[in-house]
């Protein structure tokens, strides 16, 4: 059993227009010193899946069913009360947008010290220490000065900085960032990446990065998780995600990623269409709408529904299209584009 | 931080300055625009059987055909320094701050007001605490359960609360409480709280509750809605991942952002009320400013109006002065500007 194991998890809010299906049937597994990255554009269900593992839609208006198994201990059906005195301990979060996500009346040193001693059983002026010390270990100049600045004092990269040392400040053996850099410049974005990566080696926590951005995973993620409409279309390492890609999203999503070596005046091969409503899921394979080989299937695409099939390797597509079909589409069609733009 | 304070005191000085220009235009100069001679002006400083030749001699004495700076700066000089009044018959002295002699009984109008304040002080001093308790945590509340039967009743209760005026459910309380149940003392009752305490309360228990029902109702609607905008904040949801209680969310995080804005309201409502709570004090016919302004116009008493305008106004200068100091402890934000 991994440390992290998810099971069919399925997390569906009833609202006036309808059932919206934001996760729906969702599996996968993670080891303690391992990166996940889970990749999907807006309202595929990457931010509800990461909430729902820390138990924020308990109590909500959500539906959650499945099974969530965190270093032997199943969530779901454990105790709001249980699960909140994990959270912040055993698995911890990273948000997308520092400024909005820390409190503009506290200083980040309080909000650090309010989180250590949730946990931790210590006096004001040991958490302080503590404070201070993670404050200078994620990278902030001055920490002993910094620790009584407010986050509106902070830069968008520092407050990054300290929101992570907040979440790492009870040594979670789960951590999951959710779009960590896409508030922040581009110079910012790959400093902090690098601050990730060597925190998870010293700390060997398991680390899910959310994220549409397939140039954050790339360099962090040893396991790629493709999102699209609730459920997850292909999973693999990231080579295979990278190199050997199967699924008409996953090509889409590489051909929308912006290279330097790439010529300039050349068009992004964009994935044409908007992500589906996940109240009205289209029927069948939920892409194909959008999918350029959609046809290739003689019907089956928009009447059933693909099942999630290993290739080889524990390498998993969603796709009617066979697999050497897919191969060759690939091999002759797709990266040859890729490569020559 | 010290420029922000600077800054605040300068202008609640010039604030307090406009408004004694303002109040003496209306008294003094705006009468002489509509025709009014400086005889008229000094006409209402002496009896009815006054001769013109008196008129004339009190409107040269009060120095009515000065140009209007002179006058203002007199009006001023009384207000800091104190006033030395020449009728003729012996200078007579009024200390500062002098606000004039009152026509109807001709003592100083400023001991009567400072005889005043101890009554409206108290009613709103009580009220305050009574509807900033209850305002905030049926407000709270309410946004927790937003759509269920309290929220419901709530809601419905503060709707009333705001619509009702004072001298409605005022009269119904005394009817009530007072002359039915016999409860609490019927309106007129006044106590000093430094003679007897209890009784000082047992007095002001009714009004303090109908005045708090009305500013609840107002307080109520808006930590709630300031609620269920604050609790939908990202800082929330990291608060909840941290691993904190949902109590200590909900008044940690939440409400010491949502409370902020009231701050503001606060400040004026209270700074409003203790310069006088004009239906309150004379529903219960409460010996306090209100009361005190209400029958200084109705005698037609310019020196005794003057002067509780002007302490009023005063009160709510210094009211939001406290207010604005208050805010940049309350919210750092505010101390960067």
């Amino acid at each position: 059993m991994n440390f992290l194991d998810v099971k069919d998890l399925k997390i569906h809010f009833p609202t006036d227009d309808g059932l919206v299906r934001s996760v729906d049937g969702l599996s996968f597994g993670l080891e303690r010193g391992k990166t996940l990255g889970i990749v999907g554009e807006s309202g595929s269900g990457k931010s509800v899946t990461s909430l729902g593992i820390l138990g924020l839609h308990k109590g909500g208006r959500a539906r959650l069913s499945g099974e969530i198994w965190l270093d032997g201990e199943e969530l779901i059906g454990a105790s709001s009360e249980h699960v909140r005195r994990l959270r912040g301990k055993k698995m911890a979060m990273i948000f997308q947008d520092p400024l909005s996500s820390m409190h503009p009346f506290y200083t980040v040193g309080h909000q650090i010290i309010e989180a250590y001693r949730i946990h931790n059983d210590v006096s004001k002026q040991v958490a302080r220490k503590h404070a201070i010390d993670m404050l200078g270990r994620v990278g902030i100049p001055e920490p002993a000065r910094r620790v009584d600045s407010y986050p509106h004092e902070f830069s968008g990269g520092m407050r990054q900085r300290a929101m992570i040392a907040m979440a790492l400040s009870c040594d979670p053996e789960l951590l999951i960032a959710d779009e960590p850099t896409t508030a922040l410049d581009v110079t910012v974005q790959a400093q902090i990446l690098d601050l990730m990566r060597d925190l998870q080696r010293e700390f060997n926590s398991a680390l899910i990065i959310i994220t549409h951005d397939l140039g954050v995973v790339a360099e962090l993620s040893d396991d790629i998780l493709v999102m699209y409409g609730g459920k997850c279309v292909e999973y693999g390492t990231t080579e295979d995600i990278f190199y050997r890609p199967e699924h008409p999203y996953t090509w889409g999503l590489l051909g929308s990623m912006p290279r330097l070596d790439r010529e300039p005046t050349e068009r992004l091969l964009p994935i044409k269409g908007s992500p589906p409503s996940l109240i009205n899921v289209p029927p069948g394979c939920a892409f194909h709408p959008r999918c350029p080989y959609a046809e290739r299937t003689k019907g089956k695409a928009d009447t059933e529904v693909p099942a999630l099939a290993e290739t080889e390797g524990g390498h998993l597509v969603r796709c009617h299209l066979d697999r050497a079909e897919r191969q060759s589409l690939w091999e002759n069609e797709i990266k040859p584009v890729l490569e020559t733009q | 931080m010290v420029t922000y304070i600077i800054r605040r005191l300068i202008g609640a000085v010039a604030m307090l300055i406009v408004i004694s220009m303002v109040t003496f235009g209306i008294f003094f100069v705006v009468p002489q625009w509509a025709g009014a001679t400086p005889e008229a002006l000094a006409s209402r400083y002496v009896g009815r059987a006054a001769t013109p030749e008196t008129v004339a001699l009190i409107a040269e004495r009060l120095g009515f055909n000065d140009p209007v700076v002179v006058q203002y700066g007199r009006f001023v000089k009384g207000l800091v320094a104190g006033a030395e009044y020449d009728y003729g018959a012996g200078v007579e002295q009024c200390p500062a701050p002098c606000f004039g002699y009152s026509f109807i009984s001709g003592q100083p109008v400023w001991p009567d007001l400072v005889d005043r304040m101890p009554v409206t002080f108290s009613l709103a001093i009580g009220a305050a605490i009574l509807w900033v308790l209850a305002g905030i945590s049926v407000g709270v509340l309410s946004a927790l359960r937003r759509g269920s039967f309290f929220d419901r009743l709530s809601m419905g209760t503060a709707l009333a609360g705001v619509s009702l005026p004072i001298f409605f459910t005022g009269m119904i309380s005394l009817v009530v409480f007072s002359y039915g149940l016999g409860w609490t003392p019927p309106g007129g009752a006044w106590t000093d709280f430094t003679v007897n305490p209890a009784q000082w309360a047992y007095n002001l228990l009714l009004p303090w509750i109908t005045l708090a029902f009305l500013f609840a109702a107002t307080y109520a609607r808006l930590t709630r809605a300031g609620m269920l905008e604050t609790m939908g904040e990202d800082y929330i949801r990291t608060a909840r991942a941290k691993g904190l209680r949902e109590n200590q969310v909900v008044v940690r995080h939440g409400l010491r952002a949502a409370l902020t804005p009231l701050l503001t309201l606060f400040g004026i409502d209270f700074g409003l009320l203790i310069g006088g709570a004009v239906l309150t004090e004379t529903t219960y016919t409460l010996p306090g400013l209100g009361q005190f302004a209400i029958l200084a116009i109705r005698n037609q008493d310019l020196p005794q109006v003057m002067g509780v305008v002007l302490v009023a106004a005063g009160f709510v200068v210094v009211a939001s002065l406290v207010v604005d100091l208050l805010y940049a402890v309350v919210d750092p934000r505010v101390r960067l500007s």
